[in-house]
């Protein structure tokens, strides 16, 4: 188990490496620079700034140093927040960034799960037209429309939400950001329950537990939902990494002080060293918690868990 | 070919003569089993009838879609005024710009997944049939590009691209194309082996030939699936970007930017936000349940 984990960490560093450098060079194709401003700098003064950065040495030199850095564990300094390196500042958003994502994550299992299992166990029956037709709505309502709507009603006309901001970081202020980032989820993960948990129930092994003489909710609880399970959780690595670039969506509408804000305005002022230390930041992430999907999909499936 | 002239004209005069019997050919049967299926149906004429709109609706409006109104600021939806669903803070007539918005959406849904089709299709089919050493390092790649943040890599995208609207947008085709290459490969491995490739090998083709020629067309059904599911999501992808003003700006306007804009403004006027909302929504809903449709009826399994 230990040697499986490890050979998966290292295999994803040429993944990780190659990604980054078609960051790098993609961002440094673009036009304009960390130090375009409205007001243009004396040229003295421009020139000292591009040294200080090393942007005067040739890209291939830039790309060696950046990337020297980065083996060493340094992201670097960000180009246009003064005083801060880049680390820092994903270290300022990333609390808000966890909360927000961990709970939109939970809730997304909670209901997607729930709502599948009921559907699966109910098919084309009316409780699995309702639930099915409320969850499709996640689906179909993209965020950026769920958000206003949701503010309008539950902040505006019912005033019972605060419609946007961190403010003390209460479940209050939590409440709509969460619920509009997890919507979408709770649909992909109740269609998947839905559909394995339906295959599931016509299994040849259900049969033999039904004809044991096992009551119903038993052979739902103890056969059938483990085995169900196994298709959502393959989902569930995919799905964190949506819900942290999503939450970017979310951040921006509710403005909340998450790193994907500080994603957006670094890639408008063409902090180069900010943009790539946010991608390398959430790459980390995603590979991460991918091997821990196929770690604990490998400990529910014997099947895998034997190779 | 293997055939000579005369007898190839023999072969067709026997097909011609018909003493075969009528089949049911594989796309007949699905478009069958799809206009039976009651939501799919359904949909395919409220699609028809929203692209319809949005095509010939502005030629009959008797407003455009940037000149204002200067005797209706801010005008509620109303029969009389002839502003059905009422006009902005410029005094804009807001259908014109819904159906105007509708039609950059569709350009550019239509555009991005054209892009992703072609690039999927190409790349999954050399993959699948080249096989060996380069099909593992084509595969790698498209792991390598699905471990980047999609939505990171489309403002990258933006920001080289800048404010042009159908470079960007050919850009996102060109970041969507990898569950096509993905499911496209996975239906080459098994055409490969059949006989009528081994056919054509024997024959002489080349490789690119029988890429293009041989493999490509017997892909079309799955091809046509994953297109029809990829458009909502370009659509969805467009919006968010014109929402969060990275996207579609002025004069043009997306269905993203006009329901961005009336977000801004919905405590006040909320017909603003209300119609483009209304229109993505129809767009969203008929589309995936067309692409459910196309998926069940072309599946072997509960025919």
């Amino acid at each position: 188990m230990l040697g499986f984990a490890i050979r998966r960490l290292l295999s994803t560093i040429p993944v990780l490496f190659i990604a980054l450098t078609i960051c790098f060079f993609i961002l440094r194709l673009a036009p304009g620079g960390p130090f375009d401003e409205e007001r243009s700098l004396p040229e003295n003064v421009l020139a000292n700034l591009q040294a200080h950065y090393h942007l005067d040495k040739p890209l291939i030199e830039q790309y060696f140093r950046y990337i020297g850095s980065v083996v060493r564990g340094d992201l670097g300094p960000s180009f246009t927040t003064e005083d801060f390196t880049v680390a820092e500042l994903i270290a300022l958003g990333l609390p808000y960034t966890l909360i927000l994502g961990g709970s939109a994550f939970i809730l997304a299992i909670l209901f997607g799960v729930a709502s599948g299992i009921i559907s699966g166990l109910y098919q084309n029956r009316s409780a699995d037209y309702v639930t099915s037709a409320t969850v499709m709505t996640g689906l179909i309502i993209p965020s950026f429309l769920m958000a206003p709507i949701l503010q309008l009603v539950f902040g505006v006309q019912l005033e019972w939400l605060p419609v946007g901001g961190w403010g003390d970081g209460s479940i209050a202020y939590l409440t709509l950001p969460v619920i509009v980032l997890s919507l979408t989820h709770i649909a992909r993960i109740s269609r998947l329950m839905r559909g394995s948990l339906i295959e599931t129930m016509s299994a040849n092994y259900i049969r033999t537990a039904r004809s044991k003489g096992i009551g119903e909710k038993l052979v739902v609880l103890r056969h059938a939902i483990k085995p169900a399970l196994l298709p959502v959780l393959s989902y569930l690595g995919p799905a964190a990494g949506y819900l942290l670039t999503g939450s970017l969506v979310v951040e921006t509408i509710f403005g909340l002080p998450g790193i994907g804000r500080y994603f957006i305005n670094a890639a408008l002022s063409r902090d180069y060293g900010m943009v790539l230390g946010t991608v390398i930041f959430y790459m980390v992430v995603i590979v991460i918690l991918n091997l821990l999907v196929d770690l604990a999909y490998a400990y529910l499936d014997p099947k895998v868990r034997v190779r | 070919m293997i055939f000579s002239t005369e007898k190839r004209k023999a072969l067709a005069a026997a097909f011609e003569k018909g003493d075969a019997v009528a089949g049911r050919s594989l796309t007949a049967d699905a478009w069958r089993r799809l206009l039976r299926n009651r939501a799919a149906f359904v949909s395919l004429w409220v699609l028809g009838a929203l692209i319809l709109l949005a095509l010939f609706g502005p030629f009959i409006l008797p407003y455009d879609h940037e000149t204002p109104d200067w005797a209706a600021f801010r005008a509620p939806p109303s029969i009389e005024s002839g502003h059905y669903f009422g006009t902005d803070q410029n005094g804009r007539d807001v259908l014109a710009r819904t159906l105007f918005g509708t039609r950059i959406s569709l350009l550019v849904a239509v555009i991005a997944t054209a892009v992703s089709v072609i690039i999927g299709v190409l790349y999954g089919a050399t993959a699948g049939y080249i096989g060996g050493r380069l099909d593992a390092v084509m595969m790698r790649f498209v792991d390598i590009m699905y471990a980047l943040p999609y939505i990171l890599f489309v403002i990258l995208l933006m920001v080289i691209f800048g404010r042009n609207v159908i470079l960007l947008f050919i850009g996102i085709g060109a970041v969507e194309w990898l569950t096509m290459a993905r499911i496209v490969r996975g239906q080459t491995l098994s055409l490969r082996e059949r006989e009528f490739i081994e056919a054509a090998r024997a024959a002489g083709q080349t490789t690119a030939r029988i890429i293009t020629r041989h493999i490509t067309p017997n892909l079309i059904g799955p091809v046509i699936i994953y297109a029809t599911l990829t458009v909502p999501e370009i659509i969805i992808t467009e919006s968010f970007l014109s929402y969060l003003g990275f996207g579609v700006q002025e004069p043009l306007t997306s269905l993203g930017t006009l329901i961005s804009e009336g977000a801004d403004v919905m405590e006040v006027m909320p017909w603003l936000l209300f119609f483009p909302a209304l229109f993505l929504v129809l767009f969203l809903l008929s589309l995936s349940f067309i692409g459910d449709g196309l998926r069940d009826a072309f599946d072997p399994k509960d025919r």
